[in-house]
C-alpha cells in the first residue's frame, strides 16, 4: 500500500481502543458491532447527527465529493470533537469495496480529512474482503466473516418485516417494540455465544418472523414505495433526510430490499470479470461458492415467510436475471445492475412505485438508474419512477416536494386500481 | 361550495375559485418574500369580494409545502394539479410543459398513463432566471419579449443556472452583442434546457399544452419551443399562469374552511420553526459602529479640481461593473467611478473620461494609463490605453500598498471569486473559482434587486438580523432553494440578508479555498476586496469564520483600477498613448456580428469598429480569425499534435466492403487505433463519426438522460446520431469497464464508471432500427479472454475465425502501441526543445478525450497563442512514482505521472483539466494538486463544461503565466 505512513492498528490496540462505527444501515450496524464485540473488539456504532456532520465534512473533504463521504467523515470527526470518546484510544473502521467508483478511495479522504484536523494519530481500519489494506490488530477471518454476513441476514429480515408492519400497526409503537426487543436480545446473544450455529440462526429467524406477524394490523391499503440506490444514501437516514420516515409520515408503506443482495452482487461481479477478463479460475470458483454460502439461509427465510402476509425474498438467480433484458453483467461499478434488477423486482412484486436516490454526480447512477428509466417504463408503462440527488447542501424542501410528487401519483394510482376493484 | 385553489411560487401566488366547475374569482400577485402578509391580503380581498365564509380549499406550489405543513392544510402536488385541470378541459393532450418560478415540469400522457418530471436539483430556475437575465439587460420581463421579436442571430447561452448564463451573456454584452439578440437567446437556452433536463430521451411531440407565468406571457419563448421541436399542435389556455391554482381548487377536497380562522392563523403566525439558526452577526449596534471604526482603511484623496501635476489612470472593465481610478503623483486618489457597465463599457468609459479630462484642465497631465479585467483588451484598443494587466497583477499591486508583507489577498467580485496567496514577494498560488460556485456578488445583489432594493440597503438589513440561517455552501442555484426554505418557514430579509453574506463567506473558505486552519494555511497578513466585501455583513461573517481581522480598504470595489493605475504609474514612458480629448470627444464605435467561416464551428463574432479605423473582434473562440501575423515560429502543441495523428491514422485506411461505425469520443480517442487494426487485419473498414461541431453536439441532446452527467458523455450522443446519419449496418462500440494495466503502481486498471459503461445507456437511450449496435464487454488487457469474447461479436459483423482474431488482435496492439509510442517520441522531442531553449511549456492534463476540441473548447491554442508550448499528460512514459490514493484509474494515473516528471522543471507547469459532475476529479485534483506543491509548484485547475468561458480560462492563465516569470516582469 502506498500511503507508507498509515496508522496501523495494532494487537495491542484490540484490547483497549474503541472501533467507531459510522452508521449506515440502523437494522444493520448494530448487529455488525455486537459481533466484533463478540469476537473480542470494542466497537460502537456512532449515532450523533446535526448540523454540524455536514459542516465538518464540507470543511475537511473536497466538496464535490459524494455526499456518504461528507457524511461518513463528518459523523467521525464531530464524534472525536464530541469530547465522548479518549481520542488517544479510538480507532475508525470503514469499507473499502475497491470498485471501479470512487468510493473506494473513502479511506484516503479520511486519512487526509483526520491529518488535518490533528488526529492524524488515530488508526483507520479497511473493512475490505480484496485484501486492499490490512492490519496486524484486525482480522476478517473466516469466522468472523460468518457471522458479520449471518447478521446482515438477521438485518435484512428485521429492516422487511419492519418496513411492513409498522404502517399498519393497531397499536401505536408495538412495531418499534418488538424491533427494539430483538435488538436488545440478539446483542446479548451474541455476547455469550461467539459462535451462531446455523440452527441458532434458523430459530432466530423463525422467532423473529413469528413475533412480527403477530403484531395486530389494520386492513388500510397503503401505497407502496421502494426505495433503491446508491447504498448509503438509499439505507442512512442521516445520509437521505430521513426519507423512510418522511414516507412513512405521508401514509406510505417502504420497502427497501436487503444488503445480502449487495453481497451476493459484489461477489458475483468478481466472479464474471474473471469469467470475462481473465484471473485466476480458483477464485472464481471461491467467489461463486460464496454467493451460494452467503444466500443458503434465503430458502429457509421463504419458507418461513410463505405462510405470512409478508413478501418473499426473491432468489438471487432471479434477481438477476430480471436485469438480463436491461443491461449486462458487466455493469457492476456502485450498485450496477443490480440497481435495475432491484427497481424491476419491486414493480413485478406490485411496488409501482419507485424511487431511486443517488448522491450528487454519483457517476455510476447515472446509467443504472436515470438511464434505464427509458426502457424500464416502455416495459411497465405504469411505472412511477422518480429519482432524487442528496448532497449536503440540497434545500431539503425541494426534495419533499419532488417525493411529494412521487407519493401523490402513487395515492391516485391506488385509488384508482381501488375504484375499479370496486365497481 | 366555493372551492379555493392557491398557488403559491418562488414568487407569486395565484388565487382561484370556482363554484360548481365554473371560475367565479382569480387574481394572481407576487409576494416579494411575504408570503404570509400577501397571502392574507389577497385572502381578505376574496372575502370581501365573493362574500363568504366557508370554503374548500387546497394549497399548491413550491412555497406553499411549508405553509401548509405548518398549519395544517390540505397540500396538493403542483405537477398533479396541472395535469388535473388539463386532463379535465383539454382532450388528446400528449404533453404539458409548465415553467414556473424557479421550477420546470413536464408531464407526457400516453394514454392514460402519465409521466411527471420536474427538473433536478441542479437544473436552475426558469422563471427566475428570465427574470435574473432581464436585470442584467436592464429591461422587465415583457420588454425581454419585445426585444427578442426583433432578433437576427441566436448566440449559445448555457441556461443550466443563472450564474452559468451570466458568464455567457456578460462577455457577450461587454463586446457589444444586441439585446435583441440576446434576449432571443435567452429564451433559446431554456428551451435547450427543458430538453436536457426534462425530455431526457423521451421526444415531446403531438398536442403540446404550455402553462405557467414565462410561457403564458412571452410570445417568443412558446416560438422558441414551437420552432425548436417542430411542433404543429401547441396551445396555451386561457389564464395559463393561473391553470395550476385552478387545477388545485379542482382537487377534491371536502373539509370546509373558516376564512376568517384563516386570516387570523396567517396574521398571528410569525413564530420561527425550531430550525437551527446561527449565531447573529452583530450583537447591538454599538457592536456594529465599533467594527466600522476598527475597518477604516482609507486611502488619501486630494482635491482633482486644485491638484496639479501628473497623474495615473487604471481601468478596470470586469464582468458585471466598470471601476476606474485616477491618481496622483504620491498615489492619491483624485478621480473614482464605480458602476454597473449595464452592458457597456465603451460608452461609461468615454463619459468618466470625459469628465475627467474636464477636470484635469491644463493643471493635470495623465502620464500613463492601463486597463485590466474581462474588457482590458477592448478598451485598451478603444482608447488606445498604454498598457494592459491580467487583473490578478493589478490586484496584488494595489494590495500591497496597503499591507505590504499582505500573505493572503481574497477578492470577491460580481461574479469571480479569486484569491491568490504570496510569499517573500512572489505570487505562489492563484485561484479562480469555477463557474459552479461563482456569481455570489452578483447573486446579492440581483436577490436585492428582486425585492426592490440596492444592494447597500439590503446589506444593511443584514446589521439587524438575529437569526441567519444556514443556507448551504454550493453554487447559488441551491441558495435559491435555501431561500424557498426559509421564506416557506417564513423567516425575515434582514435574516435572508446575514444569512446570503454568510454563505458567500463559506462558500468562499469552504469551496473555492477550502481552508481548513486559514491561520496556518495562509497566515494572518489578509485582505480582502472586491465589490462584495463593501457588504459588512460579508466582511463580519469571514471574520467570524476565521477567527481574526482582516485589512479591507474602503475602496474595496476600486481595488483593480487602483492597482492598474499603480501600474501604469510604475511602467510611465515618455509619452502617453491615451486617447486624446478631442478624438475622445469624437469616439464613436460600431459593433455587428459576423459568422467567421474560417472554420466549420461558425462562431458568432463581434467586430467593434472604433471612430480612429481600428477594429476589435471578440467573442473569438480561437486566434484565427483576429489574423494577428503568424509568429514567425510555430509553438509545439500535443493536442493538436494528438488530434491530427488520429485523423491521419483514420484517413489512411485502405476500403473495404464491410464497415463498421465508431464515434469518436470518451475512452475510443485512445482506443480508435487499436479497432482500425483489428478491422483492417479483418478487411472491415472503421467509419469514425465526424469531427464534434456544435450542431452534431446539439443533435444528440434530446436523447441525453441525466443532465448532470459530465459534458464529455453528452457529446456521445450526438455522435451517435452522426453514425446513425452514414446509414451503417454497425455501430461498435464496446463496454470496457478495464483499460489497460500500463504501469507497476497502477494497483487496478479501471475506465471512470461512465467512460466503462456508456454504451449501456446508449443502447438503452436510442432507437436503433436499422442499425446493428454491438456492444460487448471487452478488455484488451487478456488476448485470450478478448478473443473469446470477440468471436460471437465478429458473427455479427464478419464471418471470420478464431485464428483470424487472434492475429487481428495483434495487429490492433501493434498500431495502438505505434500511436503511443508516436506520442511519447512526440512528447520527448517537445520537452527536448523546451529545456534546450529555455521556452515556457504548459502541461494539460485531462483524458484522452480532451483533445476533442469541442469539448477543451480551443484551450489548448489559448495557450500556444499566449506564447507557451502544450504538452499532454500522455506523453510522457510512465514512471513509478507512488501516490496517496487509491491508485486504480489508468488515465488518472496518467495526470499524476505527468505532474511529478514536469515536477523537476522549472519552465513546465500543469494546468489539469477536470470535468464538471465528475466525481472522480474530486480525488484526482486533490492528488495532482498534493503532488504539485510538495514540489512548490502552482496548481491550475479549469473546469470543463457545455459552456467555453474561454475569457476566464484565459485570466487563469496569464496569471499563471505571470508567476512563472517571476512577478515584476
Amino acid at each position: 500500500m502506498n500511503s507508507e505512513d498509515r496508522v496501523i492498528f495494532t494487537e495491542e490496540m484490540k484490547k483497549e481502543y474503541t472501533i467507531l462505527i459510522p452508521q449506515m444501515a440502523p437494522f444493520h450496524f448494530e448487529l455488525l458491532s455486537s459481533t466484533l464485540n463478540s469476537f473480542g473488539y470494542k466497537s460502537e456504532v456512532l449515532a450523533n447527527n446535526g448540523k454540524d456532520i455536514a459542516y465538518l465534512g464540507n470543511k475537511y473533504v473536497h466538496n464535490d465529493t459524494c455526499v456518504p463521504a461528507i457524511y461518513v467523515i463528518g459523523q467521525f470527526l464531530d464524534a472525536l470533537n464530541s469530547g465522548k470518546y479518549d481520542v488517544h484510544k479510538v480507532a475508525l473502521i470503514i469499507t473499502q469495496t475497491g470498485g471501479g467508483c470512487r468510493a473506494s478511495n473513502y479511506i484516503h479522504l479520511l486519512r487526509s480529512a483526520l491529518k488535518k484536523a490533528g488526529y492524524g494519530y488515530i488508526p483507520v481500519i479497511s473493512l475490505n474482503a480484496s485484501n486492499i489494506e490490512s492490519n496486524p490488530g484486525f482480522k476478517l477471518d473466516f469466522k468472523l466473516l460468518k457471522k458479520l454476513v449471518q447478521s446482515i441476514t438477521i438485518g435484512d429480515l428485521l429492516m422487511s418485516l419492519y418496513n411492513q408492519t409498522l404502517p399498519y400497526e393497531v397499536k401505536k409503537g408495538e412495531t418499534d417494540r418488538v424491533t427494539d426487543w430483538w435488538m436488545q436480545y440478539l446483542s446479548d446473544e451474541y455476547k455469550n455465544n461467539v459462535k451462531i450455529s446455523s440452527s441458532q440462526l434458523k430459530s432466530y429467524l423463525k422467532d423473529i418472523v413469528n413475533d412480527f406477524n403477530q403484531i395486530e394490523i389494520t386492513n388500510e391499503i397503503k401505497p407502496k414505495i421502494g426505495i433503491v440506490g446508491e447504498i448509503y444514501v438509499k439505507y442512512s437516514p442521516l445520509g437521505n433526510n430521513n426519507l423512510e420516515a418522511f414516507l412513512i409520515n405521508e401514509g406510505c408503506e417502504v420497502r427497501t430490499l436487503g444488503i445480502v443482495d449487495f453481497l451476493l452482487y459484489t461477489f458475483e461481479s468478481v466472479a464474471y470479470d474473471i469469467k470475462q477478463y481473465g484471473g485466476k479460475y480458483l477464485t472464481r470458483i471461491i467467489f461463486k461458492l460464496l454467493v451460494k454460502y452467503v444466500e443458503h439461509p434465503r430458502k429457509y427465510v421463504n419458507k418461513l415467510l410463505a405462510p405470512t402476509r409478508f413478501a418473499h425474498v426473491l432468489e438471487f438467480k432471479n434477481l438477476k436475471r430480471l436485469a438480463q433484458p436491461y443491461l449486462g453483467y458487466g455493469v457492476h461499478v456502485g450498485e450496477g445492475w443490480l440497481l435495475t434488477a432491484e427497481i424491476i423486482e419491486l414493480i413485478k412484486s406490485g411496488v409501482n412505485n419507485v424511487i431511486t436516490t443517488q448522491p450528487f454526480g454519483c457517476l455510476p447512477n447515472h446509467i443504472v438508474a436515470k438511464g434505464m428509466f427509458k426502457t424500464i417504463k416502455e416495459a411497465y408503462p405504469s411505472a412511477n419512477l422518480g429519482s432524487i440527488d442528496y448532497d449536503t447542501s440540497a434545500s431539503k424542501i425541494n426534495q419533499e416536494n419532488r417525493i411529494k410528487l412521487i407519493v401523490m401519483n402513487a395515492k391516485s394510482k391506488l385509488n384508482k386500481e381501488l375504484k375499479k376493484n370496486t365497481k | 361550495m366555493i372551492k379555493l385553489g392557491i398557488d403559491i411560487g418562488s414568487t407569486t401566488i395565484k388565487l382561484v375559485a370556482i363554484e360548481e366547475e365554473v371560475v367565479i374569482y382569480k387574481k394572481y400577485e407576487r409576494h416579494h418574500s411575504k408570503i404570509n402578509a400577501t397571502l392574507e391580503n389577497l385572502l381578505i380581498e376574496f372575502k370581501n369580494e365573493v362574500n363568504v365564509n366557508h370554503i374548500c380549499m387546497n394549497i399548491t406550489g413550491s412555497a406553499g409545502l411549508g405553509l401548509a405543513k405548518k398549519n395544517n392544510l390540505s397540500f396538493v402536488q403542483e405537477v398533479s394539479c396541472a395535469f388535473f385541470a388539463v386532463d379535465k378541459l383539454y382532450d388528446n393532450v400528449d404533453c404539458i410543459i409548465e415553467l414556473g418560478g424557479e421550477d420546470a415540469k413536464v408531464v407526457f400522457i400516453d394514454k392514460g398513463n402519465i409521466e411527471q418530471r420536474m427538473n433536478g436539483t441542479c437544473a436552475g430556475g426558469t422563471g427566475a432566471f428570465i427574470d435574473q437575465m432581464a436585470q442584467l439587460l436592464k429591461v422587465d420581463v415583457s420588454e425581454l419579449n419585445e426585444l427578442a421579436k426583433k432578433a437576427n442571430k441566436i448566440y449559445d447561452i448555457s441556461s443550466r443556472c443563472g450564474v452559468f448564463a451570466k458568464n455567457d451573456i456578460q462577455p457577450l454584452l461587454n463586446q457589444g452583442a444586441s439585446k435583441e439578440d440576446i434576449a432571443l437567446s435567452i429564451y433559446q437556452a431554456i428551451v435547450n434546457q427543458t430538453i436536457i433536463g426534462l425530455a431526457q430521451g423521451r421526444e415531446i411531440k403531438g398536442k403540446v399544452c404550455f402553462l405557467g407565468g414565462p410561457l403564458t406571457f412571452s410570445s417568443e419563448l412558446r416560438n422558441r419551443f414551437i420552432e425548436t421541436l417542430n411542433l404543429k399542435d401547441a396551445f396555451v389556455p386561457e389564464n395559463g399562469e393561473l391553470f395550476v391554482a385552478y387545477g388545485c381548487a379542482l382537487f377534491p377536497k371536502n373539509e370546509e374552511i373558516d376564512i376568517t380562522n384563516l386570516i387570523d392563523m396567517l396574521h398571528q403566525d410569525n413564530e420561527f420553526d425550531n430550525q437551527q439558526f446561527l449565531k447573529p452577526l452583530f450583537k447591538n449596534k454599538k457592536e456594529y459602529q465599533e467594527f466600522i471604526k476598527e475597518h477604516d482603511n482609507s486611502i488619501k484623496e486630494k482635491d482633482i479640481k486644485t491638484y496639479q501635476g501628473n497623474a495615473y489612470l487604471g481601468v478596470d472593465a470586469g464582468s458585471t461593473t466598470t471601476k476606474l481610478v485616477l491618481i496622483s503623483e504620491d498615489n492619491e486618489l483624485l478621480y473614482s467611478y464605480y458602476g454597473p457597465n449595464q452592458g457597456n463599457p465603451l460608452d461609461i468609459i468615454k463619459r468618466e473620461l470625459l469628465n475627467i479630462y474636464d477636470l484635469c484642465d491644463n493643471r493635470i497631465k495623465i502620464k500613463s494609463s492601463c486597463s485590466t479585467g474581462y474588457g482590458e483588451q477592448l478598451i485598451k484598443n478603444a482608447f488606445t490605453f498604454d498598457i494592459g494587466q491580467v487583473e490578478t497583477i493589478c490586484h496584488y499591486e494595489a494590495a500591497k500598498y496597503f499591507l505590504s508583507d499582505v500573505q493572503f489577498v481574497l477578492d470577491i467580485g460580481g461574479q469571480d471569486m479569486k484569491y491568490f496567496t504570496i510569499d517573500k514577494g512572489v505570487i505562489t498560488s492563484i485561484v479562480l473559482n469555477e463557474a459552479c460556485s461563482s456569481g455570489c456578488g452578483s447573486f446579492i445583489s440581483t436577490y436585492a434587486n428582486s425585492l426592490g432594493s440596492s444592494v447597500e440597503e439590503f446589506a444593511k438589513m443584514a446589521i439587524n438580523a438575529r437569526k441567519p440561517l444556514d443556507l448551504g455552501t454550493r453554487c447559488t442555484v441551491f441558495m435559491n432553494s435555501g431561500i424557498k426554505q426559509a421564506l416557506a418557514m417564513q423567516v425575515g430579509i434582514d435574516d435572508i440578508s446575514a444569512s446570503l453574506a454568510i454563505s458567500v463567506v463559506k462558500n468562499a473558505l469552504y469551496k473555492v479555498i477550502r481552508a481548513t486552519n486559514f491561520k496556518d494555511d495562509f497566515g494572518t497578513k489578509v485582505l480582502v476586496q472586491g465589490g462584495t466585501f463593501l457588504n459588512d455583513a460579508v466582511l463580519k461573517a469571514f471574520e467570524d469564520e476565521i477567527g481574526f481581522k482582516v485589512i479591507r480598504p474602503k475602496i474595496a470595489g476600486l481595488m483593480g483600477a487602483f492597482g492598474a493605475a499603480l501600474i501604469a504609474k510604475k511602467k510611465v514612458k515618455e509619452t502617453s498613448k491615451l486617447i486624446k480629448y478631442d478624438d475622445l470627444k469624437n469616439f464613436i464605435y460600431e459593433s455587428s456580428n459576423v459568422t467567421c467561416r474560417l472554420c466549420p464551428n461558425k462562431c458568432i463574432l463581434t467586430v467593434n469598429k472604433f471612430s480612429n479605423g481600428a477594429q476589435y473582434i471578440a467573442n473569438n473562440k480561437c486566434s484565427n480569425p483576429l489574423k494577428k501575423e503568424k509568429s514567425s515560429e510555430k509553438l509545439d502543441n500535443l493536442y493538436q499534435y494528438k488530434y491530427q495523428l488520429l485523423q491521419d491514422i483514420i484517413d489512411k485506411q485502405p476500403d473495404y466492403d464491410v464497415k463498421v461505425g465508431i464515434i469518436r469520443g470518451l475512452n475510443m480517442y485512445e482506443n480508435i487505433p487499436f479497432w482500425i487494426g483489428f478491422f483492417n487485419y479483418l478487411q472491415v473498414k472503421v467509419v469514425v463519426s465526424d469531427k464534434s461541431t456544435p450542431l452534431l453536439i446539439k443533435k444528440g441532446q434530446h436523447t441525453i438522460a441525466s443532465d448532470t452527467i459530465c459534458y464529455p458523455a453528452k457529446v456521445v450522443h450526438g455522435h451517435i446520431i452522426n453514425l446513425l446519419e452514414k446509414d451503417l449496418d454497425i455501430i461498435f462500440y464496446p463496454n470496457m469497464p478495464y483499460n489497460e494495466l500500463e504501469s507497476n503502481v497502477l494497483q487496478n486498471h479501471y475506465n471512470c464508471p461512465v467512460v466503462g459503461c456508456y454504451p449501456e445507456l446508449i443502447n438503452a437511450n436510442f432507437d436503433f432500427e436499422k442499425t446493428n449496435f454491438v456492444m460487448p464487454y471487452l478488455s484488451l488487457e487478456d488476448k485470450a479472454k478478448f478473443v473469446k469474447n470477440m468471436i460471437p461479436e465478429m458473427f455479427k459483423i464478419k464471418k471470420t475465425n478464431r485464428f483470424k482474431i487472434s492475429k487481428a488482435y495483434n495487429e490492433g496492439k501493434k498500431l495502438e502501441n505505434k500511436y503511443r509510442e508516436m506520442i511519447f517520441k512526440k512528447g520527448e522531442q517537445v520537452l527536448d526543445n523546451v529545456v534546450k531553449n529555455n521556452k515556457k511549456a504548459i502541461v494539460l492534463a485531462g483524458r484522452p478525450y480532451h483533445i476533442d476540441p469541442e469539448i477543451n473548447h480551443g484551450i489548448d491554442r489559448l495557450i500556444t497563442d499566449l506564447g507557451c508550448t502544450v504538452l499532454s499528460e500522455d506523453c510522457f512514459r510512465l514512471k513509478d512514482n507512488k501516490v496517496n490514493v487509491l491508485n486504480q484509474w489508468t488515465y488518472h494515473n496518467r495526470m499524476y505521472n505527468a505532474a511529478n516528471i514536469i515536477a523537476q522543471y522549472p519552465n513546465i507547469n500543469l494546468v489539469q483539466l477536470v470535468s464538471f459532475g465528475c466525481g472522480l476529479d474530486a480525488i484526482t485534483s486533490d492528488e495532482v494538486k498534493r503532488i504539485l506543491e510538495s514540489h512548490d509548484k502552482i496548481y491550475t485547475q479549469i473546469k470543463i463544461d457545455d459552456i467555453s468561458n474561454i475569457g476566464s480560462v484565459n485570466i487563469r492563465i496569464r496569471s499563471l503565466l505571470n508567476v512563472m516569470e517571476g512577478l515584476d516582469e
